[in-house]
């Protein structure tokens, strides 16, 4: 099974695989911006703010998404000593970091005019800022030690404990009084949130899951030729 | 069109956030793509620098040859 994840077939197909996602991320996001900005109602509530959530919702679902599958590849990795999925989880990271940053900035500015204020000590956002801790421990780690080994083991140690965050973060609003709303969207009962508005929000989720998807790639490639120049020293 | 930017009020909010998204995505995007461009170019230099029986060692691994490839194509 783990020939598949071999990186001599990995990068030919990841190499040529970037432009078409570049492509179709463009297309999805044009489509989806036009629908959250121009075609989708104003809440009756929230009235024009409610479109901060086409790019605060998709970016916070990627964000923990991507830190799952990191931990996911880590742990993997250093079961089955399986070199390529550490480098999975290292070309995950960008992405899901700048997609963290971007849920709490966006969160911020959605904040000031609903809730009145930019930042609140609130469970949810909390976590949320944890998490982004997490990641940018996770990355530091990769830059600062040389040793594989080692990179490797406190790598996936930063992944273990910042995944019990993860179930935090989603649960936050229900076990604690918040100010932050209660989820709208859940797949196993039925979503709150009009058609008029989910299917903007999915197209949105969509255009982020190919944006990382192109990062991931570009980032695994680098990683790859990386990998290629140190043997190229060893000639 | 002066409606659709002003949004109620809430322009000012909405646009930043969609403004931030998106240069964080063009940020993100540019230093992935010249950390690429800088490893493929460092490559080549290495590659130029081997003898013939070593770049012809090299170019038996399908990677070394995939990249070698892009770096023509282009």
């Amino acid at each position: 099974m783990f020939k598949l994840f071999e990186p001599n077939k990995i990068f030919k197909i990841t190499s040529r695989a970037t432009k078409y996602v570049l492509f179709l991320f463009i297309v999805v996001l044009s489509v989806g911006l036009l629908e959250a900005l121009v075609l989708s109602p104003e809440d009756y509530k929230q009235s024009d703010a409610v479109r901060i959530m086409y790019v605060h919702v998709p970016a916070a679902w990627i964000s923990l998404g991507i830190f799952s599958s990191i931990t996911f590849f880590s742990i993997c990795g250093f079961i089955f000593k399986n070199k390529n999925f550490f480098l999975i989880s290292k070309s995950l990271a960008p992405s899901g970091f700048v997609f963290n940053i971007i849920a709490l900035v966006t969160g911020s500015i959605w904040g000031k005019p609903t809730w009145g204020t930019w930042w609140a000590w609130d469970a949810r956002i909390t976590s949320m800022l944890i998490l982004v801790l997490f990641y940018a421990m996770y990355i530091i780690v990769w830059r600062i030690y040389d040793k594989e080994e080692k990179v490797y083991r406190i790598s996936t140690f930063i992944t273990i404990l910042g995944i019990i965050n993860v179930p935090i973060i989603k649960y936050s609003v229900d076990w604690w009084n918040t100010l932050h709303q209660p989820a709208s969207i859940n797949i196993l009962s039925k979503s709150s949130i009009h058609s008029s508005m989910l299917y903007p929000l999915l197209i949105m989720t969509a255009a982020f899951t190919l944006f990382s998807l192109l990062i991931f790639l570009m980032k695994y490639n680098t990683e790859l030729i990386k990998i290629k120049n140190k043997g190229l020293d060893r000639l | 069109m002066n409606e659709i930017l002003f949004m109620n009020g809430y322009g000012v909010y909405v646009l930043s956030a969609f403004s931030f998204t998106l240069l964080s995505f063009l940020g993100l995007y540019l230093v992935t793509k010249m950390q690429f461009v800088k490893e493929k170019n460092k490559f080549i230099t290495k590659f130029g620098t081997l003898t013939t029986e070593q770049a012809n060692f090299a170019k038996l691994q399908r990677i070394n040859k995939e990249i070698l490839s892009k770096v023509t194509n282009n």
